[in-house]
């Protein structure tokens, strides 16, 4: 079973995110970036399945150089091999465009398996992965939170969860599975396999590398645009219920989620 | 913000997560029951913490000053007594293994520390030699193929349940400190060793600290570490290293200290206002602040000029010094600030408070620390 594991690196969800003065972008000085915490979920995931099967997992991200911290934590989690896309001319570029560069990357790979998570905490799009399968032309299961592969190694059942019910999917491989949190408890990476990460292959990737018009990429290409970015409204004070008794207190509660807050 | 190599990022990062995942939830019952569960421990060794900065070939992960800095710092942010186990068998237990043991007794012992199998111990306190290091009185006394030690060491961290010791010696009296100290590895159950009872402690629970009592102990030549006499430059060496790891830890529990303060500052209002409005609480902020500062610069300069090998010595006892301290007026502070709330047990600005304070007498109090710094600029005016 060879897996790939596509990876997103995005600011830590500790981080103050600041507008930019632009109004369309955040700061990203000072930002801690991290995996994105769903696709971690399908390293882990690639990790169990190769440890089962054998094979290779091979982690390929997009972005600015710093994007090689989050291919190596992968690494140093247990993957084999990373691939870093990186190209000024990527810089702003949107889901799409994204999904074409990874596309390219990818396609002459020799792969039965590919998981990305289910979006990216940063955008919030979920779109990549669905693209890439389209591109790619093999089917896509999103939000797994089960992945079990046949004992003949051909098909892949992934379990979906749908308003409390649960869709369960059988698909022939090679497929895109997008990961949900519930998938898995990612592993931590351990020092000795900190250390061995450093010497596993990392490849670096241009546009023109692979085979790439750098003019469908950037912010001047994008199909979709950022109009605006706002900060989420101030939080208001909580309120607290006035009362004698706790029977009054549970009166004036019940009235105002009734009228107030509306929900009863 | 300190540029840091990829790996040791990558090390921050996982070791903050497995400390606020795995260790912070469990601090508190550390601390009450003075016990750090086994289920913890096993956990810590499967990450590797055990042999951090054993060398590779050993089975450790071969990482160096700044790697430990890393990881010590991230620890000084959690109940300190956690640490302990493996800190020693990334220290001051098995760097004298590692500078003067024969490749026999590496292979031996470093491979168990590494995974943590053996626990390892550093004792050169005695009841009457403590910064005195000169003054030691035990002895290891050559009997055909075998030392015979007498003596008892005090406050020895991991002592109890330590499986192997690295004690320092006297094997020449006359010699003394000018090369009548050696270094002797006593394994646990050795004839005539015995592990003290654990100490009951201001803060560090978890932590076993315990006596180790010699009477005609006996141990074969080959226990030796290095040649006779170089026992002193051993443990000075030994302890160098230590200085860094005691200030990363310092500097972490500052930083911890710094932001469960801010937090709290924030969120308590008092005369209809969150204190952090009043001037008084964001002098102690700003201060708290620019001393961590100045703490980080310090640290992580050091670490980066030790991992490129260049003799620190004087800069490792500052930067212990000044950090140590830095941590203790911050984890005053954070009490301050926190009001009768930092008195509370439950509260943890209380055990960090009890923590901070043992690292100002650790591995060298921080008076020994100020003679070590001024011996090199008085003796040598410009
Ligand atoms: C929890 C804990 C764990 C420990 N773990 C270990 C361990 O693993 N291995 C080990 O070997 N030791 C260990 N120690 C011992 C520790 O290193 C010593 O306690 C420390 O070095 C101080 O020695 P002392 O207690 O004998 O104090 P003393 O040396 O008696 O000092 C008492 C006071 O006098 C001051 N003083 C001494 N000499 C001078 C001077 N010349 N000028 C000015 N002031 C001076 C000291 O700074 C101190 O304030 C541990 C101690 C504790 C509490």
């Amino acid at each position: 079973m060879n897996i790939i594991v596509l990876l997103k690196q995005v600011p830590d969800t500790e981080t103050q995110i600041k507008i930019a003065p632009d109004g369309k972008s955040i700061v990203t000085d000072d930002i801690k970036w991290i995996m994105n915490p769903y696709d971690e979920f399908g390293v882990e995931e690639a990790l169990r399945i190769k440890e089962k099967f054998g094979g290779e997992v091979t982690v390929v991200g997009l972005g600015p150089k710093r994007v090689t911290e989050s291919i190596r934590t992968a690494l140093a989690m247990g993957a084999d091999k990373g691939i870093l896309i990186t190209d000024d001319a990527l810089e702003g570029s949107d889901s799409l465009a994204v999904a074409k560069a990874i596309t390219a990357a990818v396609k002459d790979l020799d792969y039965d398996l590919i998981f990305t998570g289910q979006r990216g905490i940063d955008d919030d799009m979920g779109v990549v992965g669905a693209s890439v399968a389209e591109l790619l032309g093999i089917p896509n299961i999103s939000l797994g939170i089960k992945v079990e592969i046949s004992e003949d190694q051909k098909t892949v059942t992934v379990n979906r969860p749908v308003e409390g019910q649960t869709l369960v999917i059988e698909s022939s491989l090679p497929a895109l599975i997008t990961a949900q949190k519930g998938l898995n408890e990612p592993r931590y990476a351990s020092l000795p396999g900190i250390m061995k990460a450093k010497r596993k292959p990392l490849e670096e990737k241009s546009l023109a590398d692979l085979g790439l018009d750098a003019s469908e990429f950037g912010t001047e290409a994008r199909k979709v645009k950022i109009l605006e970015l706002t900060p989420p409204p101030e939080r208001a004070a909580g309120k607290i219920i006035e009362g004698e008794t706790p029977q009054e207190k549970a009166a004036e509660l019940a009235r105002l989620l009734h009228e107030e807050a509306k929900v009863l | 913000m300190i540029e840091l190599p990829e790996e040791i990022e990558i090390l921050k990062q996982t070791v903050r997560r497995f400390v606020e995942d795995e260790v912070e939830p469990l601090a508190y019952l550390i601390d009450e029951q003075e016990r750090v569960p086994d289920q913890l421990v096993k956990k810590a060794r499967d990450l590797g913490l055990f042999g951090l900065t054993i060398p590779e070939q050993y089975g450790g992960s071969g990482m160096g000053p700044l790697g430990l800095a890393v990881l010590r710092e991230e620890l000084g942010r959690t109940n300190m007594g956690f640490g302990s186990f493996f800190l020693l068998n990334n220290g001051i237990g098995s760097k004298g293994i590692l500078y003067q043991g024969s490749d026999e007794q590496k292979e031996k012992y470093l491979p168990k520390l590494a995974s943590g199998e053996m626990i390892a111990c550093f004792a050169l306190t005695e009841p009457d030699a403590g910064s005195d290091a000169g003054a030691i009185k035990t002895t290891a006394e050559r009997r055909g193929d075998y030392y015979v030690i007498n003596g008892t060491k005090q406050f020895i961290t991991n002592g109890p349940v330590a499986d192997v010791a690295t004690v320092i010696v006297v094997t020449d009296k006359k010699l003394g400190a000018h090369g009548g100290i050696s270094a002797v590895l006593v394994e646990k159950g050795a004839r005539g060793f015995i592990q003290g009872k654990e100490e009951k402690k201001m803060g560090w629970h978890g932590s076993a600290t315990g006596s180790l009592i010699f009477e005609d102990c006996t141990v074969p030549v080959g226990n030796l570490l290095g040649k006779p006499g170089q026992g002193f430059a051993v443990a000075m060496k030994t302890l160098a290293f230590g200085r860094l790891g005691v200030a990363a830890t310092a500097l972490g529990a500052a930083q911890r200290a710094f932001e469960m303060a801010c937090d709290y500052a924030s969120q308590r209002v008092a005369f209809g206002k969150p204190i952090a409005k009043q001037q008084f609480i964001q002098g102690m902020i700003a201060d708290m602040a620019t001393e961590i500062w100045a703490a980080r610069l310090m640290v992580y300069t050091l670490a980066k000029d030790m991992e490129a090998d260049l003799e620190r010595n004087t800069e490792a006892s500052m930067a212990k010094v000044f950090a140590t301290e830095v941590a203790w007026r911050a984890a005053d502070a954070n009490v301050q600030i926190h009001g009768g709330m930092g008195y509370i047990r439950e509260h943890p600005a209380e055990r960090l408070y009890r923590d901070v304070r043992l690292l100002r007498i650790v591995e060298g109090t921080s008076e020994i620390q100020r003679i070590v710094i001024s011996r090199k600029y008085l003796s040598n005016p410009l």
